[in-house]
């Protein structure tokens, strides 16, 4: 099988101006971190990402690597709002395409799935529709006639996960609480790119968790990068939960230009890991 | 025992709330409607599936606020991933308990921003699961601060979906909407008047009714006399204090 392993650097030598960009994990919890800080020493700019939002969306907005996010939220969990992405939206420094978080779930599927649209009920009536004129509905074909919102594919140019174990040649395990929705993220990208805790032995996987954590096969995935805690701050449970601690200094350093270089250099250098 | 603090009224109307909902997932946002939820189930609604706010569902009465570390494990019943969550929403077997920065005389809700949409004077939490939650299963609001900030004629951007929105889609698309009722630090509110328009149920003991229309930024129905939201009985408070809040942190979320 292919040995599909590469550096940081590498994955994301791809990345161009402009591409859209799909990030795994929710809110503060199994985000590719390291991939992230690979990004922001990265010379790239003006992405679109998509993604339920943590701290990856703070440090792209700091960095103003930024252009356009498309998600249902922005948030770090156990502080509820993201300050660095905040005073971003708060300046007006980027574009802001908020869905319903199932809706975001919807359009991932659609693109994984090479359709055009799928139809939900969620977001009539509401301003993601007024907000978002590019929103169209759709009728449904059958008796009943029904109006529903059509949610467009959102196809990405990449994906970013983050995943407990993986072998060589991408085929992944997930031993957490929630897989998220990281195999439509990666559904829905042209180069899937998926970070792990670990390479193991292709025969480990199935000797360390049930079939069903084995959700993301290597047809999914096109690099791998071994990462050793590449989640940390965010919650990587059961290998580590979050580092609250240096997450507060983290979004307390967003009041302070200077404290927000001190951290920014010092995260960047990897030498706050681990707190 | 001592008589029931303001919490503890608001932790029994919010708990009311989930009355006849069966085996349905209760999701409470926040620490009041987490501790009435717990309560509802204890008591009268003994079919609600709660969950531990990650991807279990749970049994039985664990406490509120209680480091893992420091209490007994649940019983888990069950796997609640984030997407089995959204198709629960979509099923319409929920109900929420959701915040609100802001909410309308029809229940529209907003949880997304303060200002204008492209330059957000404040950028709060989101749309999160707001429209998809409204549109598709019934919905309550819980406000421990009663303010006509809060109150207001008209939000700025509308994340819940309200009765006036919910009624010009139609009666096909509008027919999962309930919003069951809005519990507040002071009163108990719901929508049962002609119009959907917001009506005050009930003032908490000890809160007059010119203090709710006060600070409330519409006109308000009511019929007077209006009622004073129920007591909690002997056997509530007691699971209250020693069973699902020891620590007293519902006190922590309203003034006394």
């Amino acid at each position: 099988m292919r040995d599909k392993r590469v550096s940081h650097d590498d994955a994301v030598a791809g990345l161009r101006d402009g591409m859209t960009i799909g990030i795994g994990g929710w809110g503060s919890r199994r985000k590719p971190m390291s991939l992230i800080r690979a990004i922001l020493r990265s010379p790239v700019k003006d992405l679109t990402v998509v993604t339920y939002g943590g701290p990856d969306v703070g440090l792209l907005c700091a960095a103003g690597k930024l252009r356009r996010l498309i998600t249902g939220f922005v948030s770090l969990d156990s502080i509820p709002l993201e300050p660095h992405y905040r005073a971003a939206r708060e300046r007006g420094a980027i574009e802001v395409t908020e869905y319903d978080e199932g809706m975001l779930q919807w359009g991932l599927y659609a693109a994984a799935l090479r359709l055009p649209f799928l139809p939900t009920r969620a977001g009539l009536g509401s301003d993601v529709m007024t907000l978002n004129p590019e929103l169209r509905t759709v009728r449904s074909p059958y008796d009943d006639g029904e109006e529903l919102v059509a949610v467009p594919a959102l196809a990405l140019d990449v994906a970013i996960v983050h995943v407990h174990r993986c072998d060589a040649s991408g085929n992944a395990q997930l031993l957490g609480p929630d897989p998220f929705f990281d195999d439509l993220f990666l559904g829905a990208a042209q180069r899937r790119v998926v970070s792990t805790e670990r390479v193991v032995a292709t025969e480990a996987l199935a000797a360390g968790g049930p079939l069903s954590s084995l959700k993301i096969h290597r047809g999914m995935v096109d690099a791998v990068v071994e990462a050793p805690r590449g989640a940390h701050f965010t919650d990587c449970t059961p290998d580590y939960g979050r580092d609250e601690a240096l997450q507060q200094r983290y979004a307390r350093a967003a009041a302070d230009p200077a404290a927000w270089n001190a951290f920014y250099e010092a995260y960047l250098a990897g030498t706050l890991e681990p707190a | 025992m001592t008589a029931a603090t303001r919490a503890e009224i608001c932790a029994v109307a919010l708990a009311e709330a989930f009355r006849g909902d069966g085996e349905r997932l209760a999701s409470p946002i926040g620490v009041l409607p987490s501790i009435a939820a717990r309560l509802a189930r204890a008591t009268f609604e003994p079919e609600l599936l709660l969950t531990d706010g990650v991807a279990s569902l749970i049994a039985g009465t664990p406490p509120v606020g209680v480091p893992a570390a420091e209490a007994p494990p649940p019983v888990v019943e069950g796997w609640l991933p984030y997407r089995a969550i959204f198709d629960l929403v979509w099923s319409g077997r929920r109900h929420v308990i959701m915040g609100a920065s802001q909410i309308d005389r029809y229940g529209n809700q907003n949880i997304a921003l303060i200002g204008d949409p492209k330059k957000p004077k404040a950028a709060l939490l989101g749309m999160r699961g707001a429209p998809g939650n409204t549109i598709n299963h019934t919905t309550s609001y819980w406000v421990p601060a009663h303010s006509r900030r809060v109150f207001v004629p008209k939000v700025d951007v509308v994340t819940g979906v309200g009765y006036d929105r919910a009624r010009a889609l139609g009666p096909r698309a509008s027919r999962f909407h309930e919003i069951r009722c809005v519990v507040t630090n002071l009163a108990v509110l719901d929508f049962a008047t002609p119009s959907n328009a917001m009506r005050l149920v009930s003032v908490h003991p000890g809160v007059k009714v010119a203090d709710v229309v006060e600070a409330t930024g519409f006109p308000l129905f009511f019929e007077e006399p209006v009622p004073e939201t129920r007591a909690p009985t002997a056997e509530e408070l007691r699971l209250l204090r020693e069973i699902i809040d020891p620590r007293g942190l519902g006190a922590k979320e309203v003034a006394p």
